[in-house]
């Protein structure tokens, strides 16, 4: 009777408790709820903006113009130095005959981007066959017509305070109903580099950049990781000379990237004389930055296989390095690699380092080696932000897609690593 | 009466009750030496194939082996018993030089096998494990198929010239561990999908592979079920033909049916070595009759 009782009051007390017990995990997943909506929410609202603004920038207003390639105009031996510009503008004055007067042509002119005869010379150069006939050729529109078509700059308002006047509207108003005007795709900004007319601005040579020093981050930092974790996990002795070690790679995953662009700065550039702006020293700076993030993660990897695996490789009598290339190493390889390109895509994004050991440099061309001056995409983000012409703007945000896109492919990838390779024991 | 309950347990036992080999009859070993004043029964034997002499372990400070001196005889089952915490697995991880790989441990004493110094400067630990092998308490097969399991030892001490040699030695292997009806058609599927037991014996099998002389089992059969365990011991009951063989155990009823001679550990010491049937049945040593009839540990 008395055990009952005491049963009984103890289911009671339970009982008691239990609905608080219950209110508190409602609340604790009301609160991480929130937490991850509230996340997602800023996340979102990141992204609509910056697509918001830059999707316009993969179209490009094109005017479609007759270009006479007329033979006379035309030295065989010396074609880059034809006057190309001319062809544009006779193509612009026979679509408009009746504009007259050094002004108002002037204005026509100005309707085409000035890179237009650029890319006539490059058309010649490489078919020479043009030579002699007529060509109906789309070119680009100046980015202040590009951006009316695009409805980012106003049509009204006093004309003094426009950048288009009346008569420049009514030009490209006539140009449009001919359907000599049109939005295209704009493949110039993926085939060019950078420049300081938007509309003949591109990404690639930002990408090629980007490119080639996470070659050289990765050539460098990988191997060196792993290769210093393997060392410190399975080798080194622990002393107080490899605590040392220890506190110093945690404090170096933690040092500002500022401080390894100035570094960079000092020796590499200073001391080693290696050249400026190059892919080859931004990926040296950006691997001292990785390293410590791959060699963490590589330890961690390393610790997390089990011990069993490498007693039983011991035990029939494994060498302590065929113990590590055979067995540690492969199961921890996944973790390694994750490691890494998380590590990478820090790398990918950043840009302070970089600005001081000079990749923040006006680079037209798109760099082929790993010594020539090159820029990267964050880094060209940064050059355009800062541009005050209305269509950087635009491009501005197309690049901080296109290196978003990056960096979800490279976090895609990592978990697609992890999943692919994650073993249970 | 706990003696007469030992007796009863261990009437099954497979082994006569006088150790031929050694010509000793139950109870009349030769008595303790003078220099090892702990030890009572018949650690020695002749010939031995292992000869542990003053064996000393610590970890950091603690001492966690005192003074063990023990034969381990060729072709037997040695059997060691004792307490948790008492040393057993510390010893047998000596006898291969597993030790080296914690930081802490540090031994001294003789361990010689066939009359070699393990412990000598010269000596090399990877082909001394490969003489010595070892199956532990968890099955541990590598995350690999069962084929490459058992082909790794081989492999890495170039045992095999050619692939239909390694595949002999496979097959070999597992028939020997008894798994060879279970897998023949699934060679190349990893290992670690089989079943506890069966995991068991691959180890045994990876272990056989490269052609030990002593196989040092750590609780080989902790992990299993009472069928997996059978089966285990029926395998210990056939290697035995061909090698030396130390086992460490809780279970005293698997000691009693598995091994030839006994060793009882407690704290650190070797309180007493003798025939398996004898210790079971007749120890000489308080602690060791302690522990067997249930009143410790
Ligand atoms: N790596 C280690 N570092 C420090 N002390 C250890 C280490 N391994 C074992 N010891 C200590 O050494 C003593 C013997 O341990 P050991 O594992 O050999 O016991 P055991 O007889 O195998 O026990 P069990 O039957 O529980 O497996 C124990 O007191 C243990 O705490
Ligand atoms: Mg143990």
């Amino acid at each position: 009777m008395q055990m009952n009782d005491k049963a009984q009051t103890t289911m009671d007390v339970v009982h008691r408790g239990l609905a608080r017990r219950y209110r508190r995990e409602r609340l604790f997943r009301r609160l991480g709820l929130t937490a991850v909506l509230v996340s997602i929410g800023f996340l979102a609202l990141l992204f609509a903006s910056i697509v918001a603004n830059g999707w316009t920038a993969f179209q490009q207003t094109e005017i479609l113009l007759d270009i006479d390639f007329a033979a006379d105009h035309f030295d065989v031996d010396n074609l880059a130095r034809a006057n190309y510009s001319a062809l544009v503008k006779q193509g612009l004055r026979q679509l408009f005959p009746d504009v007259r007067g050094r002004k108002d042509r002037r204005r026509l002119y100005r309707l085409v981007s000035s890179g237009a005869a650029f890319l006539l010379q490059k058309m010649v150069m490489q078919d020479t066959s043009l030579i002699g006939t007529r060509q109906r050729v789309w070119l680009p529109a100046d980015d202040e017509v590009d951006m009316l078509i695009k409805g980012h700059i106003s049509r009204v308002g006093p004309e003094s305070q426009r950048r288009l006047s009346d008569r420049q509207i009514a030009w490209i108003d006539h140009l449009t109903a001919l359907g000599r005007l049109k939005k295209r795709f704009n493949t110039t900004f993926f085939t060019a580099g950078d420049s300081r007319e938007p509309e003949l601005a591109g990404i690639r040579g930002a990408m090629t950049g980007s490119l080639l020093t996470m070659l050289v981050t990765l050539l460098l930092s990988f191997p060196m990781g792993v290769a210093a974790a393997v060392y410190l996990e399975e080798f080194a002795p622990r002393t107080w000379w490899t605590d040392l070690i220890e506190v110093n790679i945690n404090n170096l995953a933690a040092v500002p990237s500022i401080v390894f662009g100035l570094l960079g700065l000092a020796f590499f550039l200073d001391v080693l004389g290696l050249p400026r702006s190059a892919p080859l020293v931004g990926g040296m700076v950006l691997s001292l930055m990785t390293l410590p993030t791959i060699i963490i993660a590589s330890r961690a990897s390393l610790k997390s296989v089990p011990p069993s695996i490498r007693e039983a490789a011991l035990g029939i009598g494994a060498s302590r390095m065929q113990v590590i290339v055979h067995h540690v190493l492969p199961l921890a390889m996944p973790g390694m690699m994750t490691g890494t390109i998380i590590g990478m895509a820090q790398a990918l994004g950043e840009t302070a380092p970089l600005l001081m050991i000079g990749m923040v440099a006006f680079i037209v061309d798109v760099p082929s080696t790993l010594t020539d001056p090159a820029t990267v995409l964050p880094v060209q983000i940064y050059l355009w932000a800062d541009a005050p012409e209305r269509a950087f703007v635009e491009r501005t945000a197309a690049a901080i897609m296109v290196l978003l896109a990056f960096l979800i492919c490279m976090n895609g990838l990592a978990v697609f690593l992890r999943r692919r390779f994650e073993r249970r024991w | 009466m706990d003696a007469a309950q030992a007796v009863l347990k261990i009437s099954d036992m497979p082994f006569p009750a006088v150790d031929e080999q050694q010509g000793t009859v139950e109870g009349a070993g030769p008595a303790p030496r003078a220099d090892n004043r702990d030890t009572v029964g018949e650690p020695f034997v002749e010939d031995p194939r292992m000869t542990c002499r003053d064996v000393n372990v610590y970890y950091g400070e603690k001492h966690a082996i005192r003074d063990v001196s023990i034969d381990i005889a060729h072709n037997e089952v040695l059997a060691m018993i004792g307490p948790s915490g008492c040393g057993k697995s510390t010893f047998l991880r000596c006898l291969n030089r597993m030790n080296d790989t914690v930081d802490t441990c540090r031994v001294s004493g003789r361990i010689l096998l066939d009359g070699l110094d393990i412990y000598g400067r010269l000596v090399d630990v990877v082909p001394l494990r490969a003489r010595v092998g070892m199956v532990f308490q968890k099955p541990n097969p590598f995350p690999k198929s069962i084929y490459d399991n058992i082909a790794y030892g081989p492999r890495i001490h170039g045992l095999a010239e050619s692939r239909s040699e390694l595949d002999g030695i496979v097959e070999n292997s597992l028939k020997k561990a008894g798994l060879w009806q279970e897998v023949h058609d699934r060679l190349d599927q990893p290992g670690t999908g089989l079943s506890g037991g069966q995991q068991q014996r691959l180890c045994i099998a990876r272990a056989i592979a490269v052609q030990p002389e002593v196989i040092l089992m750590d609780e080989p059969c902790s992990a299993l079920d009472p069928i997996a365990t059978a089966t285990v011991e029926d395998l210990i009951a056939e290697l035995r033909e061909q090698y030396t063989i130390v086992i460490v155990t809780h279970n005293m009823q698997q000691a009693a049916r598995v091994s030839r001679r006994t060793a009882y550990f407690h704290l650190g010491a070797l309180i007493e070595v003798g025939p398996t049937d004898r210790i079971f049945t007749n120890p000489r040593h308080r602690l060791t009759e302690d522990y067997i009839t249930g009143r410790f540990g």
